[in-house]
């Protein structure tokens, strides 16, 4: 599904390379868990790969299902079947979190060659899905994440996830700032979504998350690189003797 | 003989050049508005208040030419029911207007009653501009009192069941037209007025608007279509106690736009609001030059004043802003408010600001703020990783950035049509 060699990317503006040489393959049907610590470069891996600005590829390569990441637009690699599930997610004034969500939606379907979502489909589908999160039909009105509490963006960000059914989900600490029911409507959410055809990709920084949503590979990320990969013990050792003992073994 | 200067010989050119009814009830206020206009003269570009705006095209005798415009979309308000009066390069066409009856409402046209004594718009044609000119000269208007060629007189005594239509048409590319309207709301009663369309090659439009106690009105303007616009307009208004005012513009396109808003609040109570959503392209070899000068007058207690100026500009197009709150001594607990803000799609365009505050009074809260700034990269982001293309996010960012002036008009199913204007003008330029 997600096939990433020796990628190394640097900061534009400064010339300080983050990504030192990251390796990953994601298979389709599988969950892969990224962990490390504060730092390691794990939101800037993301970043790169859904095409942020400010970073540069300096080595490397990209690819879903074979296509190029690296040489396509934000929304071409939405439209391919990437979805970044934010750190941070933004908030837009002004505009609304239906429209915006639609708008998305049939911008991704029109790219692929696809008919439209009519307005009632639309309505439909998302009253589904956001009742599962437990979105409000007033949340849906407001501006994009404005005033939305920090779990609420996170609940909105996998709505999103939902409604736009993407083939390679990355998941950047959805988890952080989540109280435990809402940690466990992420997961819910995220788990309903696993299937044959998808891959995850889950950044976290706590073993917490993995509990509800299973690992089949574990990597840790330090210093811009995978330094070590297995199973879902290895989020356990991480758990319990935190990141120092992993790191110096492989130092 | 002293020697005349360029301002004196430029004025004295304009002023030959145009027709001053010498008869009928207007020609007092005529002489009147034709004698401030000779001792202030016409603006020139170093004057204070024309620092931003280069009046040039607007005072000279002849009138650049502005090519007709024709387009496919439909003239917007067309779907409403309404009252329609016509103006084709600034005069009144009875035919293509509808009957002026309505209830609750008075309407006679400036050229069709020079003869008859209208009291009412007597004591007021020529006297809120002139009250106006303190303390800066606007002379553009003292120009318009004296040579108007034709106008709407309307003096509102009930609720009239629809709005009052003014649509104005271009068809000579040479009109030069002096259009002035008069307005007076009687004490509690109200009526909504649109205005649409490119007027004339040149317009140079005074809207007089006088409301009396418990009166309301409210104006939704749009200014667009025709891109070899020039047009200076002012809405001079006086308001008594607990009356309303709320006006606003949208503008699109237009070589050359000035509009001006000169408001008194005299009673105590009153509200006034005035916004303007703005899109300009100076792309194609156009040229976008908007102004928005507006000067607010508290002069009673409690008064509200609201001012939300949103411009969203491209390829070169320049924004200006001069907007002034005074309040006088007396004037307590006034809550006067400006806001003026830019977004700056490129490099090239640009916007120039002057906001003002000049308070006598000391029991008073007011604010300002003016900022320009890009589209918000993180938000652009954001949209574009959901697969939103980078051209219809930002329309959606810029249509979100102008909501807040569109948001100012009472009307929700007039602020959507302004709204769906704006979102088509922006998908052309895609
Ligand atoms: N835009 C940026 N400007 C400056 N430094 C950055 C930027 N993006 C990332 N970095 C730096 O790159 C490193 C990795 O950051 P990040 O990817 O956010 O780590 P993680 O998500 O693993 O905590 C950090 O040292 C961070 O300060
Ligand atoms: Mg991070």
């Amino acid at each position: 599904m997600l096939k990433i060699t020796d990628l190394r990317a640097s900061l534009e503006v400064e010339d300080k390379e983050i990504l030192k040489g990251v390796d990953l393959e994601v298979q389709a049907g599988t969950v892969h868990a990224i962990m490390g610590p504060n730092g390691s470069g794990k939101s800037t891996l993301s970043y790169v790969l859904s095409g942020k600005g400010g970073y540069e590829v300096t080595q490397g390569s990209a690819m879903l299902e074979g296509a190029d990441l690296l040489e396509m637009e934000p929304e071409e690699r939405a439209a391919a079947g990437l979805f970044l599930a934010f750190q941070y997610p933004v908030e837009i004034p002004g505009v609304g979190n239906m429209t915006f969500l639609r708008t998305a939606v049939n911008s991704q379907r029109k790219a692929r060659g696809e008919d439209e979502l009519s307005a009632t489909d639309f309505l439909k589908e998302i009253r589904e899905k956001a009742k599962a999160l437990k979105i409000d039909a007033d949340m849906l009105k407001r501006p994009v994440n404005v005033g939305f509490s920090g779990g609420e963006k996170k609940r909105n960000e996998v709505l999103q996830m939902a409604m736009l059914e993407p083939k390679m989900c990355i998941l950047d600490e959805t988890d952080s700032g989540l109280d435990i029911d809402a940690m466990k409507l992420v997961a819910d959410g995220v788990n309903a979504l696993r299937s044959e055809g998808r891959g995850f990709l889950v950044i976290t920084h706590y073993q917490r998350l993995l509990d509800h949503i299973k690992p089949d590979v574990v990597h840790i990320m330090s210093e811009g690189r995978i330094v070590k990969s297995g199973g879902p013990e290895l989020a356990l050792e991480v758990e319990h003797n935190g990141y120092t003992d992993i790191l110096s073994e492989v130092a | 003989m002293a020697l005349a200067n360029p301002k004196q010989t430029a004025t004295e050119a304009r002023i030959a050049a145009l027709t001053i009814p010498e008869s009928g009830w207007t020609a007092p206020a005529r002489k009147a508005a034709l004698a401030r206009l000779r001792k202030e003269g016409l603006p020139d570009r170093r004057d204070e208040y024309w620092k931003f705006t280069r009046p040039d095209s607007l005072v000279t005798p002849e009138v650049p030419k502005a090519a007709t415009f024709t387009h496919d979309e439909g003239p917007i308000f067309g779907e409403r029911d309404r009252l329609k009066i016509v103006f084709v390069d600034g005069v009144f066409d009875a035919d293509a207007s509808d009957d002026l009856s309505m209830e609750g409402i008075e309407i006679g046209m400036l050229a069709a009653e020079q003869g008859a004594d209208i009291h009412w718009a007597r004591d007021l044609y020529g006297t809120l501009e002139e009250r106006g000119q303190d303390p800066v000269d606007r002379p553009l208007a003292a120009l318009n009192t004296a040579a108007a060629t034709d106008g709407v007189l309307i003096r509102v005594t009930g609720k009239p069941s629809k709005p009052v239509s003014l649509i104005y048409r271009h068809q000579s590319d040479t009109s030069d037209a002096v259009l002035h309207h008069v307005l007076r709301v009687e004490s509690g009663a109200a009526l909504t007025v649109l205005e649409n369309g490119p007027a004339a090659a040149r317009l140079n439009k005074v809207m007089e608007i006088d409301i009396a106690d418990g009166g309301t009105l409210h104006h939704v303007r749009a200014q667009g279509r025709d891109h070899d616009r020039r047009a200076v307009t002012h809405i001079f208004a006086r308001l008594g106690r607990e009356s309303v005012l709320k006006s606003f513009t949208m503008t699109a396109n237009g070589r050359l736009t000035r509009n001006e808003a000169i408001v008194e609040l005299t009673g105590d109570d009153a509200v006034v609001h005035i916004a303007g959503a703005c899109v300009g392209d100076g792309a194609n070899g156009g040229e976008f030059h908007h102004d928005d000068t507006v000067f607010i007058t508290h002069n009673a207690e409690n008064c509200e004043s609201r001012q939300v100026f949103k411009k969203v500009l491209r390829n070169g197009a320049v924004g200006v802003f001069q907007g002034k709150i005074l309040v006088k001594a007396g004037a307590q607990k006034t809550d006067g408010y400006q806001k003026s803000q830019s977004l700056l799609l490129d490099g090239d365009s640009q916007f120039l600001a002057k906001p003002e505050l000049e308070i006598y009074a000391d029991d008073v809260a007011c604010s300002h703020g003016s900022t320009s700034g890009a589209i918000d990269e993180t938000a652009l982001f954001y949209m574009r990783a959901r697969g939103v293309p980078h051209r219809e996010a930002t329309d959606l960012l810029t249509l979100a950035f102008l909501g807040e002036a569109i948001d100012e008009i009472e009307d929700r199913d007039l602020g959507e049509e302004i709204l769906a204007r704006i979102e088509s003008w922006l998908a052309r330029r895609r």
